[in-house]
């Protein structure tokens, strides 16, 4: 497999090349371009949130027509509110995180020359930058991008005349949204493939590292999951294009009875969290599988629990398809169908809870590299067991009813999958970029950049819990008009400082990254004292990897402090000694 | 002001970046690697964590100072259960967050790196693994069980005599309907819509009008149909081959015997038909009032003529419907109650709420009373609260004369979905009475 023997133009090495290592950077650097885009827009809206009605200039000048006066406009609001949304979670954290890492880790991870298949790899990552672009130019046609939040309910996104961006944006979001699961079917695919056939000699699923393993349970649920979002994207564009009615029934709009009867709005909300709910995981298990590796690493001690590591990720991965329903307890659906999502809900947090514990047990009495990626990894696992937490409310149905669609539910999720899964990127941007680039980052402005986004992660996130609390509903462009809101209204500009700040913060890390990508100093071969195969190849890329036979593998991933050897790691090439067990 | 803060705060950032810049610049002429963490380092970061998390803790005990009581108390009775339970999961949450964060910062603290130890090999222990698995099993247990309970009371059948309101939603704003003097809610369905029958109340006049304004438009569009012109050219062509049949114009698959059949058995009184239409058509195409249309608009409309006639269709089924307990079905709306902008509640009284959407989904969320409910078009859902604390007493309670219990929309549902609320008072039985008496009466209002 691979193409060692690749004839090396500029377009085959750069562009429309099939080296994993090489679309692992194309995912990337597209997915921080995506972010910059995603986050550029939440400071937008956070402007309007935390200073309602006030005019910014700086709004005008990027906005245009749709901030007039510099006072963002209400469909302008929500439509940012909405493409937010949709970068963040697809185009950033899930093409942005899967794609980079599954890309670069699996065939250096498991010793392969490259993936199974170089070409489907190529044509997922250029199906994810058309999806990129039709997201964008979205943006700019007649009423706007799409606009009824990143879940698109219908009616309101099936019926162009209940909202501008409902026309034109919501097709474009529709296609855009098809265009991206296939990038993320073929990625998947491909993913699954190579770490079932191509691992190398010794190394048996039981020896991989928790990365790989989070990959590639991710990869499962990508597969399961996203076409059931395309089977759910196309009832809507009949509905919206063909006159079917699945999701329409009895609607009286723009001063007529539509014709649809029969179908079923609630439907839609069942197909959507389906994948919904499994993308979470799909955010945040490669997020997980990241920071075990890094965590294990930088203490300088094995993984604790390797098994229950495992284990609690396939059984997350499981439970993450059972569960969708706890994002519909208020839609009238019947309350004992709601009990039993209750149910499964609250077990998905025994397996979580295995994980937290294991990582602070991996920390105690470890010998700990307090370095950026460590520092990200860190702080992943106290926002997760944070943001969990409040998942537990959430998951309680009665609880459910008081804090549905507030700024409680917008506070957990920012916090468990928003926060975590960006950590967990940061960190392994931080691990791995010298495998990335053959430089080292800047670990002094890593720090600084670490401290300030978790701050302000925390400064902004955590105050919307008692705004939720307090009954203040998600996507308001204003809620000044209600007097019962008036306690928590001063928490409003607070949050939108810290995000400014916390933005601004990311430059840090932007000038870092791509100052070190031309300036940084250069690698050695193993920087980490890691213990992984990826540190046996060399510095520079080469096409296949290995410059030689591919290495064998003679123990698991977590021999760090090992008592049977000298050094602080044993790489997995390493023989066993003589009387020692292996694992 | 707060373009400076900005400024500030930009410039600062562009400064350490540059102080680490220069950093960075001089570890490399020392030969400082960057992978290499200085026992300096690790003491900031290590130290950093503590710092960290007394600031984090310490503005997490502030914020439930200062926003604990995140809302008056419940005015509702399952309000007060719902309270108790996000109380003890609060508690449970709360404590769990303190105890577990303090282990990671504190475990990253206090085993910082030091060259001189090596880290303790523990690969997995499973008695530890046991205990980390059984006991959040065990709290959830408990977790699970007592929300259940809460849940099924809150969510079970409301009784016989509970009194029962109806919201209704669209964009943007709410209708509440009382059953009225009957007690009993006139049916509804979307076709019979009108600006002055804005929730559809089922009618016989209603019905008759809907009916018409549906012929209209069949109508309407019948008469585009008529006047196409490439239909019409089409159908000239056929007429006159029907009329004056010539072997040029080939009916090869039917074979000519037929044909001069057909041709021969047509009575005179046809023939004169089929000559008329001919003229018509003649007329038509000269009088310039004929249109063209592309044969996907031509379908298009063909195809809207067979979805009215479908909808005419279920407005007619309308007709059939049964007269219950020996009330005129057309005339249980009649007394029906409607009111907008505020709606008023007996206190002390089991209601129950009947929610229906006119356009999209919209949710009504009552925060005082802790209740929420979607509306969704084509789907009545349900919610019931028994109502706890008159509007006036919480306005003692809050010391607040201002107070009002709210009703407000939590799914977004277009431009002014931030801004679609209505009023709610709760009062004794009398005043509620009191105040109905003098609510529009539905078909008071149409006559």
């Amino acid at each position: 497999m691979g193409n060692i023997n690749h004839k090396e133009s500029f377009i085959s090495k750069y562009i429309f090349t099939y080296d994993h290592k090489m679309i692992s950077k194309q995912f990337l650097i597209t997915a921080i371009v995506m972010g910059i885009l995603g986050v550029s827009m939440s400071i937008l809206f956070r402007l309007q949130l935390g200073w309602p009605g006030e005019s910014f200039a700086i709004l005008e000048t990027f906005l245009g027509k749709w901030a007039p006066g510099g006072v963002l406009d209400r469909n302008a609001y929500l439509a940012l509110v909405t493409i937010h949304g949709t970068i963040m979670v697809f185009f950033v954290l899930t093409a942005g995180l899967s794609g980079t890492f599954s890309n670069l880790l699996i065939p250096l991870q498991i010793g392969a020359r490259d993936m199974a298949s170089g070409f489907l790899n190529m044509l997922s990552y250029w199906f994810f930058v058309i999806s990129c672009v039709v997201m964008i130019f979205s943006l700019f046609v007649e009423g706007g991008a799409a606009s009824g939040g990143w879940t698109i309910y219908p009616p309101l996104s099936a019926l162009p005349q209940a909202m501008p961006g409902s026309g034109m944006g919501m097709t474009l979001w529709l296609l855009s949204m098809t265009l991206f699961v296939v990038s993320s079917l073929l990625g998947s695919l491909n993913y699954i493939v190579t770490i079932i056939n191509l691992r190398t000699k010794g190394l048996s699923m039981t020896r991989l590292p928790l990365t790989i393993w989070a990959f590639f349970v991710t990869a499962i649920l990508g597969v399961l999951s996203f076409p059931v979002l395309v089977s759910a994207i196309v009832l809507l564009l009949m509905d919206r294009m063909m006159g079917t009615a699945f999701y329409l029934s009895d609607i009286f709009i723009g001063g007529e009875a539509l014709d649809a009867t029969g179908g079923s709005p609630i439907l839609y909300q069942h197909l959507f969290w389906f994948l919904g709910h499994p993308e979470v995981y799909i955010v945040l298990l490669p997020a997980l599988g990241i920071s075990s590796e890094v965590i294990a690493t930088n203490s300088r001690k094995p993984i604790f629990g390797y098994k229950a590591m495992v284990g609690s990720i396939i059984a997350i991965g499981f439970l993450s398809f059972i569960v969708w329903a706890h994002h519909m307890f208020v839609t009238g659906m019947n309350p004992f169908l709601g009990s039993v999502f209750v149910f499964t809900t609250l077990l998905i947090a025994i397996p979580s809870a295995v994980k937290a514990f294991n990582y602070i047990t991996t920390l105690w009495r470890g010998n700990i590299r307090l370095t950026p990626a460590m520092l990200f990894s860190i702080g992943l696992v106290s926002t997760f067991v944070t943001g969990g937490l409040t998942g537990i409310i959430l998951a309680d149905s009665a609880l459910d009813v008081t804090v549905h669609d507030t700024y409680f539910v917008v506070g957990h999720f920012h916090i468990v999958m928003g926060l975590s899964a960006i950590f967990g990127m940061f960190a392994g941007v931080y691990h791995w970029f010298s495998k990335l680039f053959g430089r080292m980052m800047n670990t002094k402005m890593g720090y600084v950049h670490f401290w300030f986004t978790i701050v302000c992660g925390y400064g902004v996130f955590f105050p919307m819990h008692f705004v939720g609390l307090a009954g203040a509903p998600r996507r308001y462009y204003d809620s000044t008009s209600f007097d019962f809101l008036d306690s928590v209204t001063d928490l409003q500009p607070i949050i939108s400082t810290f995000a400014i700040v916390g933005a601004l913060a990311q430059l840090v890390f932007m000038f870092n990254f791509f100052y070190s990508i031309f300036r940084g100093q250069t690698a050695t071969q193993n920087p980490w004292k890691s213990n992984t195969l990826e540190w046996t190849t060399p510095v520079e890329h080469i096409h296949g990897n290995w410059p030689g036979a591919l290495p064998e593998v003679h123990r698991w991933a977590y021999d760090y402090s090992n008592p049977a050897h000298d050094e602080d790691f044993v790489l997995q090439t390493t023989p066993l000694k003589d009387g020692e067990v292996g694992h | 002001m707060k373009l400076l803060i900005l400024l500030v705060t930009v410039v600062g950032i562009i400064a350490v970046a540059q102080l680490a810049k220069i950093y960075q610049l001089s570890a490399r002429l020392r030969g400082h690697r960057e992978e290499d963490i200085s026992e300096a380092d690790t003491r900031l970061q290590g130290s950093l964590w503590i710092v960290f998390m007394f600031v984090l803790f310490g503005t997490t005990i502030w914020q439930f100072v200062r926003y604990g009581d995140y809302l008056p108390p419940s005015a509702s009775l399952h309000g007060e259960a719902v309270d108790m339970l996000m109380g003890y999961n609060l508690a449970l949450v709360i404590v769990v967050f303190f105890v577990v964060n303090a282990l990671i910062f504190i475990f990253s603290f206090k085993y910082r790196f030091d060259k001189n130890r090596k880290a303790h090999f523990f690969p997995h222990d499973t008695r530890l693994e046991v205990i980390w698995t059984v006991i959040p099993s065990i709290v959830l247990a408990v977790i699970i069980i007592y929300g259940l309970q809460t849940w099924s009371e809150m969510t079970g059948p409301a009784s016989d005599d509970s009194l029962r309101v109806e919201l209704y939603s669209k964009q943007f704003d709410w209708t509440a309907r009382y059953a009225g003097d009957n007690d009993e809610f006139g049916s509804t369905n979307f076709n019979l819509i009108t600006p002055l029958n804005p929730l559809g109340i089922v009618t016989q006049e209603g019905i008759d009008q809907a009916l018409l304004k549906i012929e209209d438009k069949i109508a309407k569009l019948n008469d585009e149909l008529t006047v196409e012109k490439g239909h019409l050219l089409a159908e000239k062509v056929e007429l006159e081959n029907t009329l004056h049949p010539s072997d040029d114009h080939g009916h090869a698959d039917h074979g000519h015997a037929d044909h001069d059949d057909a041709h021969h058995e047509m009575s005179e009184g046809y023939k004169d038909n089929l000559e008329m239409r001919l003229a018509a058509i003649e007329d038509l195409l000269n009088s310039g009032n004929a249109t063209v249309m592309t044969d996907a608009a031509y379908e298009a409309k063909e195809d809207k003529i067979y979805r009215l006639k479908r909808h005419r269709q279920r407005i007619l089924e309308l007709k059939n419907y049964e007269v219950g307990e020996g009330l005129d079905a057309w005339e249980v709306g009649n007394d029906d109650r409607i009111v907008k902008s505020e709606f008023h509640l007996p206190i002390g009284r089991e209601i129950e709420f009947i929610f229906r959407s006119r356009d999209v989904l919209h949710s009504a969320f009552m925060p005082h009373f802790r209740a929420q409910m979607n509306t969704v078009p084509g789907l009545p859902t349900r919610f019931k609260i028994e109502t706890t604390i008159t509007t006036d007493s919480m306005r003692t309670i809050l010391d607040n004369p201002d107070f009002n219990y709210i009703l407000l929309c939590n799914k977004v549902c277009g431009s002014a979905h931030f801004n679609m609320q209505m009023t709610i008072v709760v009062e004794t039985q009398e005043e509620y009475d009191a105040w109905l008496s003098e609510q529009k009466v539905y078909m008071a209002e149409k006559n």
